[in-house]
């Protein structure tokens, strides 16, 4: 067997190092996006040759893309945003599909600016895949081989390694139309890798199949990308698929990155509503007055037990919030706002109430609770929460 | 109001069971009249070729060298108008479904010109474009020796210009209905743009290349006009299957409905071959 792609189940990727220095970069799973920053300044006039550096720019007419994004070999990176917030658009502007209006683009120390989307080595897994109907699983996997050269044969031994790779050996000669959603997404990564690309692209990987497959999907995504050797850029609306899939994550809103770091840290700093509601906190933006008050914009007074100064947001989940119908009376909350139920729904086994009021917030209360408050929409109700459960940061 | 509630209850399982039975409502008379006389004015005709058809006489009528010479040229300029069409018309279709140039709507209504065009006009214009002191014509005359008109090229020409616009319309919808993410996907997996279209557009247009393919073919067929004004009526040069019926109309009908029948069986195995893509329409 000369093929040298035939690598077992679990083997390492069968890409080979591409240049002698990369373990001082390869390393960077842990999330360190500039493994190789101090040796690699000194001789190359961008801060590490390798991996992704970009500053993406699109102009529309009715939208405007600016993001900057880099990422070392190895990293997974999650761009992560609502709908229309530019996700996708940064994604072909990587692939070479969408030009860029300005910015610059440096992929392993070479410049794709305006290199065509075939002559980038870059992969990708569209949303819906995109695997070409008239071919077989197999075909369709050495579709990247055949463009790159190699003959029909030995294209069809390196497609026939990548889908045992992936335990699809049984669906080698089935038409793509006959694979379920999670057979065809790992044929979709199996094509995509066959090109040996530096950069791997994902576009909402997970949002075509449904809930049961996602989670068996989403473990094997991981686990491939975690083998791949090279960048990966995964997009994504879905905070779970972010948070399991990349080891950094970068949120988009409106075109812009508002907030960029580990999965723990986003979750525990949200720094815009969008976020914090991904990650079910309530969150305000005020000014910290003198030692743990922290003045909100509108009026309203959270105590804290951080001692901070200048701009700062301030976090909590709702299940710290208590509610009471009477005003409590001796309560060592000093946080305590009088509110009213805009709305109430169920979320998972309790019930998270909607609060306007001094403060708007969404509180969490068992079942029980909530009926014994009988709680109902325009049902006053007094909030509080303890200064320790809250946490405040810098702005 | 009890009495009326009571009697509606036993009137209601009578009066649903005819309501299943007689599905669609009356068809009204205004419509359903000339309606009926329009079926019977176009199958008419064809009833008509089938009544006088001189059966008895048809296989020596149809064994004749000037019928087999005229249905062998009529199939190979159609075949090779269609290849004509196929090789010139689908990167154009292309051009017009995947690129964006300046005045592409215009260049769109000019392909579609020659369907709407009368064919003798057509004739008369590629005499004039390409006869021997034709615009172009002359050139070709006097640099490489080709004259055009009144040859069997001509008549391939000819079919050509009529029947191209219909290949090109039908590729053109088929690749506009064609998603063009599938050529997306194929470059960044290293396919350049022709590769792209070759290995992975063009597959998936197939159905619909052959369903224009099909249709310039039956219109080449049936080609008169421009191949009598550009290519003249020669038996065995450019005499093709339309022109044999209209000259063999003069002093031999029974020849002239005998090659009738015969093109009437070409346009039924078309019907035929095209059946998926019209007459499941509804």
């Amino acid at each position: 067997m000369t093929n040298p792609h035939a690598a077992a189940d679990g083997a390492p990727p069968p890409q080979g190092p591409p240049a002698p220095d990369t373990d001082a970069c390869t390393g960077g799973a842990g999330g360190n996006p500039h493994p190789a920053e101090g040796r690699a300044a000194t001789t190359h006039p961008h801060p590490t040759t390798h991996g992704l550096h970009a500053h993406l720019v699109v102009t529309r007419p009715a939208f405007h893309l600016d993001i900057t994004l880099t990422a070392a070999p190895g990293e997974v990176v999650a761009l992560l945003g609502p709908n229309g917030a530019g996700k996708t658009t940064a994604l072909r502007a990587l692939a070479g599909l969408t030009p860029l209006t300005t910015g610059h683009l440096h992929l392993d120390g070479t410049e794709l600016d305006r290199t065509p989307p075939e002559s980038r080595p870059v992969g990708v897994v569209f949303q819906d895949y995109l695997l070409f109907p008239h071919l077989t699983a197999l075909d369709n996997v050495a579709f990247g081989p055949r463009c790159h050269g190699a003959t029909k044969t030995d294209a069809r031994t390196q497609a026939a390694a990548w889908l045992d790779r992936m335990g699809l050996t049984e669906h080698a000669g089935v038409k793509p139309r006959r694979l379920s959603g999670g057979q065809a997404q790992r044929v979709a990564l199996a094509r995509a890798l066959a090109t040996h690309p530096r950069l791997l692209l994902l576009d909402e990987p997970l949002a075509a199949l449904d809930a049961r497959t996602r989670l068996d999907v989403r473990s094997q995504l991981r686990r491939h990308l975690a083998e791949f050797e090279a960048v990966a850029v995964l997009v994504t609306h879905d905070p779970l698929d972010a948070m399991v899939l990349a080891d950094r994550l970068i949120v988009i809103e409106d075109g812009r990155v508002v907030q960029e770091g580990t999965p723990a840290d986003i979750a525990r700093h949200p720094r815009t509503d969008y976020i914090a509601h991904l990650v079910g906190l309530n969150l305000y933006r005020g000014r910290a007055a003198d030692g743990h008050t922290v003045e909100l914009a509108a009026g309203p007074v959270i105590t804290t037990t951080e001692d901070l100064a200048g701009d700062v947001f301030v976090a909590f989940p709702p299940s710290a919030v208590t509610l009471f119908r009477d005003r409590p009376t001796g309560a060592s909350a000093r946080n305590l706002w009088r509110c009213e139920v805009a709305g109430l729904e169920i979320h998972g086994d309790q019930i998270r109430a909607d609060l306007t009021g001094e403060l708007s917030l969404a509180a969490d209360l068992t079942t029980v609770a909530a009926a014994e408050l009988d709680l109902h929409p325009g049902a006053p109700v007094w909030a509080t929460v303890k200064a320790a459960q809250t946490h405040a940061y810098p702005a | 109001m009890t009495k009326a509630d009571g009697s509606g209850a036993v009137a209601a399982p009578r009066r649903g069971g005819p309501r299943r039975r007689r599905v669609r409502p009356a068809v009204p008379l205004p419509l359903l009249l000339p309606g009926a006389v329009a079926l019977v004015f176009l199958l008419l005709p064809l009833v008509a070729l089938l009544v006088r058809a001189p059966w008895s006489s048809l296989p020596s009528l149809l064994t004749s060298t000037e019928v087999w010479q005229a249905l062998q040229l009529s199939l190979i300029c159609a075949t090779a108008a269609t290849a004509v069409s196929l090789v010139l018309g689908v990167p154009l279709a292309w051009l017009l479904a995947r690129t964006e140039f300046p005045g592409r709507g215009f260049v769109r209504a000019l392909v579609t010109l020659p369907l709407v065009l009368p064919p003798v006009v057509g004739g008369v214009a590629l005499l004039l474009a390409l006869g021997r002191n034709g615009v172009v014509g002359q050139w070709l005359d006097a640099w490489f020796g080709i004259t055009l008109p009144f040859t069997t090229a001509g008549v391939v020409v000819a079919e050509s210009f009529v029947a191209m616009p219909f290949l090109v319309i039908s590729v053109e919808g088929t690749l506009r209905a064609a998603d063009p993410r599938y050529e997306e996907a194929a470059t960044t997996l290293g396919a350049s743009r022709f590769t792209a279209f070759r290995r992975v557009t063009l597959p998936l247009i197939a159905p619909g290349i052959a369903a224009g393919a099909v249709l310039a073919w039956a219109r080449a067929l049936g080609e008169f006009g421009a191949t009598i004004t550009f290519a003249g009526n020669f038996p065995g040069r450019t005499q093709t299957m339309p022109l044999a019926v209209y000259l063999a109309l003069q002093n031999d009908p029974d020849a002239a409905i005998a090659l009738s029948l015969v093109l009437l069986t070409v346009s039924i195995a078309v019907l035929g071959a095209l059946r998926d893509r019209w007459m499941t329409a509804s």
